[in-house]
């Protein structure tokens, strides 16, 4: 038998238009706590769904070997037989049921289809008591904490008789305690029962702890791999490996020509619009000037689209307290259509399901927001509407048959032009552009970082959410970092780069 | 020989080609038509007589009110009322309430009655707007307050209406060219030309108008072909009333709801706002429009449309009775879908809802002429229901793979 549990073999895997992995390689051996990192959009999560099979044979080059065998998965269903349990940051169970049922979702204790409740309250006790969960199996899972929910789906994975477990930012969600029962946990899992696992985690700390191997991807390439007291494993070099690549010249230059403060967010706080206890943004200022693009950095959840949108007219959150200036004068917003008044525009990160209305034509998209600007006496002038949606069709270089185009029949970059022309036609002196280029090709890239400076020279302030560090970097004169709800660090263009953004970070995740 | 093959090849294309684009627009209006022809045959030609197509009007005006506010709830997003049903009784209790209980003059009972409706639309639309209850839980229990109301009102009886109420749903505009003695109804027939002007008249302006900004405007012979049809038809059909009792009050109200109701949907910004609402919620919400404020309005608008049909209907019965608009809902709701009204939002016209529930009049008024039993009624009206929608489902997958 190998000594690797697990070998993926140049694994390749494209989506449309993007290489999502490019000849990746991973070997874990057979008892190990191996750890995969990178940043946002490396590959990690796509690396594991190939793995697991939800990503089936034939949809990606390359090979998986588990104890030297190929596997050809074609959904979740195989990969578990084999003993491959992903745990994904995204907890998959059903609040409404208990514990139990939760342990044997789709792998219920039953005889002749009819189950044994006594069998799987008995089953799921021991499970659990392995996993040191203290509650009756019978308890409803939204009535235990995220941390119990994470030991739910490990003695879930237990149950299925997991071999290999793969975790995917398993403490992300979870506070101190909770994170540090789990490492435990898992500590104590791969020693005594020796399983093996698989850790994805941005928290470099807790990788250091407890990991045997780590596995640094970058840009969908696996970088190198790091093995415990032979390499160096310092919080710097494993930064270093994550977000060391070259800047190549993808960013369109510009004068900046910066001027006074333009708009100010002071004492921002902003509660869970579900859980009105739960804090999401936290105290947070920043200040914005005429002609200056402002980046905001920070890794997933940690709340900058939950700033803007909160501060566009309460797009989103609960209790929200603090002071926006615009031009000297505080302001109120109180509904997105009086953020808009007072020319203040929110680019959507997310443009199908937030953006554009998919259904309706290109000209009525790029209207939506000024309507108003086109119209007297609510009556719409279609004339204008024609012109308007001409103009920017030829102003931003939409690429489309004609205006009445329907927008889901748009590429990527052609529907984000579309949402743009919508909130620049609506005349805003500032915009949040929440990952303005996200899903979208190289060359539209690059016509839209060349929008964006277009607006900053024409004097308006644009502050640019982005999870591309090198984008933020390429394009921003001043980067407020953003860990957890907080502004962990504000760093000029001249110190910025991509170590001193991830350091912010990490330290800041450490401190807690 | 060849020269002819390529011009009629050519000629076949593009003819395909209008058909493909327009589809969803003319199948609808083919289909009616086809149904037309279909029960035209099928009851020995008096489907169409002059008597029939009166009656035709007289009976589908109430629920093709109702249609016209059905397709706006069902634009914003799937959204329906069923409770229309149920406020058509109210307002008819509650118009028998003021005019004939507390004497009230009829005028200002029907206004009352308006108002009421107003507010039954507002009542719900509140729950479903700003509370975030599903509208069809909304409109379930609706349904049964207003039902409830209604007989509340009326303590189970029937109450007999004023003059104005049955001059308003049966009536005909008076003959005052033609006097009460002449065969022919002939203000219907200037009416008719009148409005064959004003048609004339717009159509030119309009072309003219996007001539000069420099828009392209349908060749020539289109326009000529297609205004000389719109008018022929206009003008026969105005005959075809004539040849009966003349042009119904009715219709002229429908037909300024269906003018104003276009207008409102096509050109004005608040229409905009509902099809942008059930086009994409989020993204409506995210562009500044206030889609719970849009969601009240069209409710409190269904309300104000249920109480035209509810006074309508009181007139068309001659009274207001406990059991009155049962089962409307269903009706004017399946009108809409017939009519192309996508239940998942966002699309829809007020034409289609009118063309829809004209199918559903024809079909309920053929197969009545044609003595078909009540029951074998339902089972083929719930299967061109099934069969439009699904025709429209269909349709619209093929074009998603074509593109």
């Amino acid at each position: 038998m190998s000594e690797n549990i697990l070998e993926m073999v140049n694994i390749t895997k494209t989506f449309p238009g993007v290489k999502a992995l490019d000849n990746v390689n991973l070997n874990v051996k057979n008892g190990e706590i191996h750890a995969l990192v990178g940043e946002n959009g490396a590959g990690k999560s796509t690396l594991m769904n190939v793995l697991s099979g939800i990503y089936p044979y034939g949809d990606y080059i390359g090979d998986i070997l588990l104890n030297g065998e190929i596997c050809k998965f074609k959904n979740i269903k195989d990969s578990e037989k084999l003993g491959i349990v992903i745990i994904h940051q995204e907890l998959a169970l059903i609040p409404y049921m208990t514990i139990a049922e939760n342990i044997f979702l789709g792998n219920e204790r039953a005889r002749n289809k009819v189950i044994s409740w006594e069998e799987t309250n008995r089953q799921a006790s021991k499970l659990m008591q392995k996993v040191g969960l203290n509650d009756k199996p019978d308890v409803l899972i939204k009535d235990i904490g995220v941390g119990k929910q994470q030991l739910v789906e490990i003695a879930k994975a237990l149950s299925k008789d997991v071999k290999l477990l793969i975790l995917d930012e398993p403490t992300a969600a979870l506070n101190d305690d909770d994170s540090d029962n789990l490492l435990r946990l898992l500590v104590d899992l791969n020693k005594n029962n020796g399983i093996t696992c698989i850790i994805i985690s941005h928290k470099i700390n807790e990788i250091k702890q407890i990991s045997d191997q780590i596995t640094i991807i970058r840009d969908g390439s696996t970088i190198e791999t790091l093995v415990k007291d032979i390499d160096d494993i310092s919080e710097n070099r494993i930064i270093k490996g994550m977000v060391g690549r070259e800047l190549v010249d993808r960013f369109p230059k510009r004068e900046s020509n910066i001027g006074e403060i333009a708009f100010e967010v002071k004492d921002w706080v902003v509660y869970d619009p579900l859980d009105e206890d739960r804090i999401r943004i936290d105290n947070v200022s920043f200040n914005v000037r005429r002609g200056e693009v402002v980046g905001f950095s920070g890794l997933m959840g940690a709340g900058r689209t939950e700033l803007a949108m909160s501060i566009f007219g309460k797009a989103y959150g609960k209790k929200i307290s603090g002071t926006i200036i615009k031009d000297g004068r505080e302001v109120q917003f109180h509904s997105v259509s009086q953020a808009i008044d007072n020319g203040v525009a929110y680019l959507t990160e997310d443009r199908k399901s937030a953006g554009l209305v998919l259904i309706d034509d290109i000209r009525r998209n790029v209207s939506l927001a000024g309507l108003k600007k086109i119209s007297k006496n609510f009556v719409v002038n279609e004339h204008r509407e024609t012109e308007v949606a001409l103009e920017y069709i030829k102003k931003l270089n939409i690429k489309c048959s004609t205006m009445f185009q329907k927008t889901e029949n748009l590429s990527g970059g052609n529907q984000q032009k579309v949402v743009i022309s919508k909130w620049i036609f609506a005349g805003p002196d500032v915009l949040l552009l929440d990952e303005p280029t996200r899903g979208i090709d190289v060359g539209a890239k690059y016509e839209i970082y060349s929008i964006i400076n277009q607006l900053a020279a024409e004097g308006k302030s644009i502050i640019m959410i982005s999870s591309e560090m090198p984008e933020i970097l390429g394009m921003c004169d001043r980067i407020y970092v953003l860990n957890e709800g907080k502004v962990v660090g504000e760093l000029d263009k001249e110190e910025a780069s991509q170590e001193n953004i991830m350091g912010c970070i990490i330290r800041s995740s450490n401190r807690n | 020989m060849g020269k002819l093959q390529t011009l009629f090849r050519n000629g076949y294309d593009k003819a395909r080609g209008i058909v493909k684009n327009n589809m969803r627009q003319y199948a609808m209006l083919f289909a009616l038509i086809t149904i037309m022809i279909i029960f035209q045959i099928l009851t020995d030609g008096v489907l169409l007589k002059p008597r029939n197509v009166s009656k035709l009007i007289y009976q589908n005006s109430y629920i093709l009110i109702l249609a016209i506010g059905m397709v706006l709830l069902i634009i914003s997003g799937g959204n329906i009322d069923l409770s229309v049903g149920s406020i058509v009784a109210f307002v008819s209790a509650s118009s028998a309430l003021f005019a004939v209980v507390m004497g009230i003059p009829p005028v200002i009972a029907m206004v009352l009655s308006l108002i009421f409706g107003v507010l039954a639309g507002m009542w719900q639309g509140f729950w479903i707007a700003y509370v975030n209850i599903p509208s069809f839980i909304v409109t379930l229990a609706g349904m049964l307050v207003f039902r409830g109301l209604n007989n509340l009102i009326l303590n189970g009886e029937t109450v007999a209406l004023p003059e104005l109420y049955v001059k308003l749903a049966s009536g005909v505009v008076p003959d005052f060219i033609g006097g009460p003695d002449s065969n022919l109804h002939l203000v219907t027939i200037m009416v008719g030309l009148l409005l064959s002007a004003i048609y004339l008249f717009t159509m030119l302006w309009s072309r003219l108008r996007k001539k000069r900004n420099g828009f392209e405007v349908p060749r020539t012979y289109v326009f000529i072909l297609k205004t000389v049809a719109v008018v022929a038809i206009i003008n026969l059909f105005m005959y075809w009333l004539a040849l009966d009792d003349g042009l119904p009050n009715v219709l002229i109200l429908l037909t300024v709801l269906f003018g104003v109701y276009s207008f409102i949907t096509i050109k004005t910004v608040p229409g905009r706002h509902v099809y942008a609402l059930g086009g994409n919620a989020k993204a409506a919400a995210l562009s500044g429009i206030k889609t719970k404020r849009v969601l009240f309005w069209i409710y409190a608008n269904m309300g104000l449309l249920a109480a035209i049909a509810g006074i309508v209907f009181a007139g068309r019965l001659n009274a207001a009775a406990p059991t009155a608009g049962k089962g409307f809902e269903l009706d004017a709701i399946a009108a809409c879908f017939i009519g192309g009204a996508s239940a998942s939002g966002g699309v829809g016209t007020v034409m289609g809802a009118i063309i829809g529930a004209f199918i559903m009049g024809i079909l309920n008024n053929g197969m009545s002429i044609m003595g078909l039993s009540i029951f074998w009624q339902d089972i083929i009206k719930g299967l061109v229901l099934l069969g439009a929608v699904a025709f429209d489902v269909y349709s619209k997958s093929r074009a998603k793979k074509a593109t």
